[in-house]
């Protein structure tokens, strides 16, 4: 396992192929996303809950929408093109927004709007251009959680497709089949529960390496327990369903069982689970960040980064702001949408709606 | 003859023993004839049904017995061969619709399940059976309904998408299980008389399970009481209807409200169906029985014909009183007080279907 992720993470340093799997990465985001879309328009069940929560939550969901625009533009790679002065050079794959903020390097710490630097006062090469000031490399700041954004959902996003199929496979067969197989995944989960989750991530990160890859893989073994639980419950009472006991009458096999009739029907859960993962995980990479095993870019290693930066005099507080805010809008975002699926998805509350 | 079920029992473990909930069935099932299973709640009915399907519960298994199949035994088949015979050759219909259909699949899809799976069609094929199929189970428009999700629909609607799904690959066998129970009795009549044309055209088997005696009376050919696990009356509708031989069926029958008066008290079957775990020796229907002998403690009562038709009971007091006796020759003989009971008891059943025609009509 670690070796292939080592081969794999020594491909993907060719500034070619990055662009290449980061690009495909995008068309099938975007792809899915308009999969997704078209089903919901055609599947009145779930369009008529997206509609519902777009209406509930209109400016969560722009938000939202802004965030992954921004991760998408950031994503977007090709090698080449006009490099500008400082520290890319021509060889490397650069996004869109790399290249918006192309020359924007100074020398050190400017504040916001500032027209020269902040101690030794002398004057910048953009004057009043770092809108949210520069930190003490000289980055723009705006730049750096611009670039923020791709890292967050990448760590939510590819932990919960570690997460979610891995919690749905175990519990699923769990509570379906009962017995051995219940005994068996059982034992799993608590063995994995007792074993505290933050030593478990360290060990495995140290195990794997440390990379972005490697800190989902990590942050997804130890997050499925949870979900995996959940389904193997809802498997449990879903396998006695009269609509079960009828497709078995009528010679429905155990794998279409569970494909069409049980998975279907807890798939609002997936939905809710995902999105309060995506959270949850967001923010335990920033918690990973603060103990210097985060991943690179990440807001929350802006934040662990700028946290020196405060006890400087005078203080340096536009370093830590603006990743803290990110930060806290994408999570209150994703809470409040996450809130609204679970009104409008829970079949207690569908009569309502209807 | 179309299934055959010979000395099917089939045991679940209570307080640790196996108790047999289905004790030494027999019965048969002809090509377009439909025999009815009646009894009360808890006597093993539709554990009979699932047991013909292999699909009893755990921990629950079948012990003994054979199910056969044109000749072949179900019973002896393996898993994936049982797969292929269920919903194929022999199809079961459920008590509740409302909970029968999968929430979030849509009915056409559902009914079509079983079509993909047991025969290699088409998808524009299969859709075009399905929607033929709602056509002929009087589903209006099937087209639009063909697409719905079974919340759209309603009651009798989804009673009718669950006969089309089990009708759909024209099964020689048809499982009933209490088709009408969740349903108003204007619907009930509907869904009997649909079920009796598809049976003629069809020429399905029907076992159906109910305890509404005026559905068996519309639908049955055969009749088969059963009590408690074991068959305690069988034969043909009218014998049985007219005049029947045991005393629970005699029960049953003065039970219906038809036969009193308006304003009298319902007949009553005294006590309740006892729990598995507390059967009594010999013959179970013994501590309810008006006319329980000694001897009714002794021994199991053997399924055996009176002499009338094809009628057979299982009861020890009768078959002394017709002298037909296998041992015990000498056991005394109570005199019974419930020999009102033995009167025309089809006149209550017909005029317990004129009562609900009433209501229909008042509908």
């Amino acid at each position: 396992m670690a070796k292939y992720l080592k081969l794999f993470s020594e491909w993907l340093d060719e500034p070619v192929h990055q662009a290449f799997f980061s690009n495909a990465t995008v068309a099938f985001v975007v792809l899915l996303g308009v999969l997704v879309g078209m089903y919901a328009r055609r599947n009145e069940i779930w369009g008529s809950a997206f509609a519902e929560i777009f209406r509930r939550r209109k400016l969560a969901v722009l938000v939202l929408g802004l965030y992954v625009l921004v991760a998408l533009c950031d994503s977007i790679l090709w090698v080449g093109g006009s490099t500008g002065t400082d520290q890319v050079s021509a060889h490397e794959a650069r996004s869109i927004v790399d290249r918006a903020f192309d020359g924007t390097l100074e020398k050190s710490y400017s504040a916001p709007l500032a027209s020269e630097e902040f101690y030794d006062k002398s004057r910048l090469k953009n004057p009043g251009s770092h809108i949210l000031g520069t930190n003490i490399l000289g980055q723009d700041i705006l730049y750096i959680t611009l670039k923020g954004a791709r890292v967050a959902l990448l760590i939510g996003g590819l932990t919960s497709l570690i997460t979610i199929p891995l919690a749905l496979l175990f519990g699923l067969t769990a509570g379906y089949f009962g017995g051995r197989v219940d005994d068996f995944v059982f034992f799993i989960t608590s063995t994995l529960e007792s074993v505290p989750g933050i030593l478990l991530l360290i060990v495995m990160i140290m195990v794997l390496g440390k990379s972005t890859l490697t800190v989902c893989i990590a942050l997804g073994v130890t997050s499925w327990v949870g979900f995996c639980r959940l389904s193997r419950g809802e498997a449990m009472k879903l396998r006695e369903m009269d609509y079960v006991a009828a497709a078995r009458s009528l010679g429905v096999g155990h794998l279409q069982i569970i494909t069409r009739h049980i998975l279907p029907n807890l798939m609002h859960l997936v939905v809710i689970t995902f999105v309060l993962l995506f959270s949850g995980l967001v923010l335990a990479e920033a918690t990973l960040a603060w103990l210097g095993i985060g991943v690179d870019g990440s807001w929350g290693q802006m934040i662990a980064a700028a946290k020196d930066e405060l006890s400087r005099d005078p203080m340096v507080w536009w370093n830590i702001l603006p990743a803290g805010t990110a930060l806290f809008v994408l999570l209150l975002a994703v809470n409040l949408i996450g809130d609204a699926i679970r009104d409008v998805l829970d079949p207690r509350t569908l009569g309502e709606r209807r | 003859m179309v299934l055959q079920v010979e000395g099917l029992r089939t045991c679940f473990p209570i307080g640790g023993k196996m108790i047999p909930i289905v004790d030494e069935v027999n019965f048969t099932l002809e090509k377009g004839k439909c025999l009815a299973l009646v009894g009360e709640s808890g006597c093993g009915k539709s554990m009979t049904a699932l047991s013909l399907l292999r699909l009893v519960p755990r921990p629950g298994e079948i012990t003994s017995g054979r199910v056969l199949l044109d000749g072949k035994d179900l019973l002896k088949k393996s898993v994936p061969q049982m797969r292929a015979v269920r919903g194929y050759d022999i199809s079961m219909i459920f008590q509740e619709p409302m909970t029968s259909l999968n929430p979030v699949v849509r009915v056409g899809d559902q009914v079509v399940e079983a079509l993909q799976l047991h025969e290699t069609v088409s998808k524009k094929a299969a859709r075009e059976r399905g929607i033929a199929l709602f056509k002929r189970v009087g589903i209006p428009d099937p087209e639009a309904r063909f697409d719905t999700y079974p919340h759209q629909l309603s009651g009798g609607l989804k009673q009718r998408v669950m006969i089309a799904m089990a009708l759909v690959t024209k099964p020689r066998v048809l499982l009933a299980d209490e088709p009408t129970t969740a349903l108003d009795v204007t619907i009930q009549a509907q869904i009997i008389s649909l079920m009796r044309e598809l049976q003629r055209d069809f020429e399905t088997a029907i076992l159906l399970i109910t305890h509404d005696l005026g559905i068996v009376n519309q639908i049955a050919d055969e009749i088969a009481v059963m009590y408690a696990g074991r068959i305690v009356e069988q034969g043909e509708k009218k014998q049985i209807l007219g005049g029947p031989a045991h005393p629970y069926t005699q029960g049953l029958l003065a039970a219906l409200p038809g036969r009193v008066a308006p304003g009298e008290r319902l007949h009553e079957i005294k006590g309740t169906v006892p729990s598995p775990a507390k059967w009594p020796s010999g013959c179970r229907f013994r501590p309810r029985c008006p006319e329980a002998i000694d001897a009714c403690a002794e021994r199991v009562p053997e399924l055996l014909s009176l002499g009338e038709g094809k009628t057979r009971a299982a009861c020890i007091v009768r078959q002394h009183a017709k002298g037909i006796v296998r041992q015990e020759a000498g056991s005394t003989m109570r005199q019974h007080a419930g020999t009102a009971v033995e009167q025309d008891a089809g006149s209550a059943v017909r005029q317990h279907e004129k009562s609900t025609v009433r209501q229909e009509e008042e509908k």
